[in-house]
């Protein structure tokens, strides 16, 4: 699950991580107040104001916009609230904002990159670091992967303080700062241990230049990025409290709803499959005979006579499907309970497109009964014998 | 002979009480598996359906059943603990079917795993499949029509886990007179992998499903190894999928290591970056890493025979094995 970035700073905020000034902004005539309060209470004229978004690629889309004014202010939020944002990650017809964050802005003496992920192979935690922040980490990985330190965390123990203080020496911080970044850095640990992330990211992480009270700078966190591992959102209902359906498609909701995990594609062959591997490898099939998958779908190993006839209905949604393929080999899956899906999705929606079957493993032989007793409901139906001759008939009829 | 499991392996089931648990206790018990019993704190001392005996502790079922594996089916919440407990009352065969487990769950589990092993000698190393894996097959000849304990549908193999029993193809029953051992993260995809090679003739040793899940417990590796070193696994086959980089290493080790004949196919070469494909496992990350094409090329250029398509894994392998 993702967050929005006003929400990760509250995150870090609470953690104890230092973050600027800044407040939550979701109307053009709340625009110049909001610049106002926020710039008065950090004794600045800058304000920065950014689209709350999943996708990225927001500042050169120009949804991060520095302001000096409160006109300027007004000006940005009626740009970003009444425009679809459209950058390389979000497709071309783009998304709606409705959120923006307004902080204030802030001297910056150095930037850098800060995160803590999962590595697989390793299997283990590892913090990420490098001085060269506030650009895209995978750049600074193929530039210069000299300049990212990973560092192992502790399975057990989490980050220790001497191997925290190490990176930060590594990261070039002198005086105080030291202290402030390891800090940070411990505290993010802890965040994402205690939280199930699977992304705690800070970039960038910055250093303000030296004032009176402050010699060494101060260290803050600018922008952060926060994903959660699905499968430990039950223990967090505070996480789950920073779920945005609007960030997410419909119909993938719908799925997921009923136990269902789909995933929308742009082909026009929908797939209904169980089992996530074959899901996948049936869109590998259909690619192969020349057709294109308009989904993934992977009804699981326990879906119910209801649940096989919603995922008919959600596939069906999707207007561009022109042919269904439709690839069960059952195991825990028994055949007839996805044959008598199929039935009643006839009964209850009907198939107006090509339907190819392929039913194989566990009970089938009722399964192909059941489908043949309601010939009359299933004129598109067409059985296919394996994988592969599903996958050439579907691609067939479709054309 | 097989790898990990045969006919004599003593299973447990640690949750034979909840709904899934106890339906795939069955399944084994009829398949001919040696299931001496299962786990349900509380409920020791009771019987199942089968007329098994239930144990408070897997110590217990240990010490009072002679349980050598055990199979987990407990929710995702106390899998790490079950898994643990299992590792403690000293079983060396833990497969963990729950699916669903946090990722920090595992990473601390494996690392308690890794240090009990450094101090365990080769012999009485512990083995982790899973956890959201299907589980582990060796098949035997049919025997029955596996549809009650005392009718059985083998007298010499063993299934631990959720996997259909009867589309295997016992070494002996096979029109080729070889085996193949299968090693796989998908469920399904494993059964259309034993589908296929059966109508080609070829019987299987065992199968392993290592799961979907990012940390988890064999890698392809383990398996390979282990099929490498038995004398009547005669090819491999080794399916993967998008995510991660476990293929490649296992590539790299098939080139170095591996002298039978290995066949493969990797899931998800239509799949779209950043997008999770069913399993929590299955993602091409945002750097790029983890796609099919990058795995086929490493398995190719390892001297793996790839499938282009699902559909020709079966015929991957013969060729792979020249009987083709």
């Amino acid at each position: 699950m993702k967050i929005h970035e006003y929400q990760a700073r509250e995150l870090l905020d609470n953690a104890g991580v230092p973050v600027p000034a800044g407040t939550l902004l979701e109307s053009i005539e709340d625009a110049a107040s909001t610049y106002k309060s926020i710039t008065s209470e950090a004794g600045t004229e800058l304000a920065v104001i950014k689209a709350q978004v999943h996708a990225g690629g927001r500042g050169k889309a120009g949804f991060v916009k520095l302001v000096k004014t409160p006109e300027d202010a007004t000006e940005a939020a009626r740009f970003m609230l009444s425009n679809r944002m459209v950058s390389p990650q979000t497709g071309a017809e783009g998304l709606e904002v409705k959120k923006l964050l307004v902080a204030a802005g802030v001297d910056i003496a150095h930037e850098y990159y800060l995160a803590i992920t999962t590595d697989r192979t390793k299997r283990r935690n590892i913090l990420i670091a490098s001085r060269e922040g506030g650009v895209e980490i995978e750049k600074v990985a193929e530039e210069n992967p000299d300049a990212i330190i990973k560092q192992e965390i502790h399975p057990l123990l989490g980050l220790q303080a001497h191997v925290a203080r190490k990176v930060a020496f590594q990261l070039g911080f002198q005086g105080k700062q030291v202290g402030q970044a390891v800090k940070v850095m411990m505290n993010l640990a802890k965040l994402f241990a205690q939280k199930d992330c699977s992304l705690a990211e800070i970039n960038p992480l910055i250093v303000t230049p030296p004032t009176d009270a402050h010699p060494d700078g101060e260290l803050l966190a600018i922008d952060a990025k926060f994903n959660f591992d699905d499968n430990g959102l039950f223990r967090h209902k505070d996480i789950q409290a920073l779920f945005d359906p609007s960030e997410e498609n419909p119909a993938e909701m719908r799925a997921s709803r009923m136990g269902l995990s789909y995933i929308a594609l742009d082909g026009n062959i929908g797939c209904l499959v169980n089992g996530a591997g074959l899901a996948m490898a049936t869109m590998d099939a259909i690619k192969i005979h020349g057709g294109e998958p308009a989904n993934f779908l992977d009804v699981g190993g326990g879906a119910s006579e209801e649940a096989v006839t919603e995922a008919f209905s959600i596939i069906l949604s999707d207007d561009a499907v022109k042919g269904i393929m439709v690839n069960i080999f059952g195991g825990i899956m028994d055949c007839a309970v996805i044959a008598q899906g199929i039935v009643n999705a006839a009964k209850s929606i009907g198939f107006s497109v090509p339907l190819v079957v392929r039913l194989e493993g566990t009970n089938v032989e009722a399964g192909r009964e059941i489908l043949k007793q309601a010939s009359s409901d299933l004129p598109t139906l067409e059985a296919a014998s394996d994988l592969g001759d599903a996958a050439a008939k579907v691609v067939k009829a479709v054309g | 002979m097989a790898v990990l499991v045969n006919a004599d392996t003593r299973v447990i089931c640690q949750g034979i009480t909840g709904s899934f648990g106890a339906i795939h206790t069955k399944g084994c018990h009829h398949y001919g598996t040696r299931v001496v019993g299962g786990v349900t704190p509380g409920k020791g001392g009771q019987k199942d359906a089968n007329d098994l005996p239930i144990f408070n502790t897997v110590e217990e079922a240990v010490v009072k059943a002679g349980a050598t594996a055990t199979m987990i089916f407990v929710p995702p919440a106390f899998c790490g603990d079950a898994i643990l407990e299992a590792a403690d009352a000293g079983l060396k065969l833990i497969c963990a079917i729950t699916e669903g487990v946090p990722v920090q769950d595992m990473v601390k589990v494996r690392a308690v795993l890794d240090n009990m092993n450094a101090e365990l000698p080769d012999s009485e190393q512990i083995t982790l499949i899973g956890p959201n894996c299907p589980g582990i097959i060796t098949p035997g000849p049919k025997t029955g029509s596996g549809t009650s304990g005392s009718d059985t549908y083998t007298n010499a193999g063993c299934k631990i886990g959720i996997m259909p029993g009867y589309i295997n193809t016992h070494i002996s029953e096979a029109k080729t007179g070889k085996a193949v051992g299968i090693v796989s993260r998908s469920g399904t995809l494993t059964y259309e992998a034993v589908w296929q090679t059966s109508n080609f003739g070829l019987g299987q040793s065992t199968c392993i499903g290592i799961g979907g899940d990012p940390v988890r417990g064999m890698s392809h590796i383990d398996a390979l190894k282990l099929f490498q070193d038995d004398p009547e696994t005669h090819g491999i086959m080794m399916i993967g999928e998008i995510g991660g980089s476990d293929e490649e290493a296992a590539a790299a080790f098939v080139k170095e290591h591996v002298t039978k004949p290995v066949a493969g196919f990797i899931a998800g070469a239509t799949a779209p970056p950043g997008k999770r494909m069913g399993h929590a496992g299955a993602i091409i990350e945002a750097d790029g890493s983890g796609t099919a094409e990058g795995k086929i090329k490493a398995m190719r250029a390892a001297g793996i025979e790839v499938a282009d398509s699902p559909a020709d894994m079966g015929r991957a392998m013969v060729a792979a094995m020249g009987l083709s």
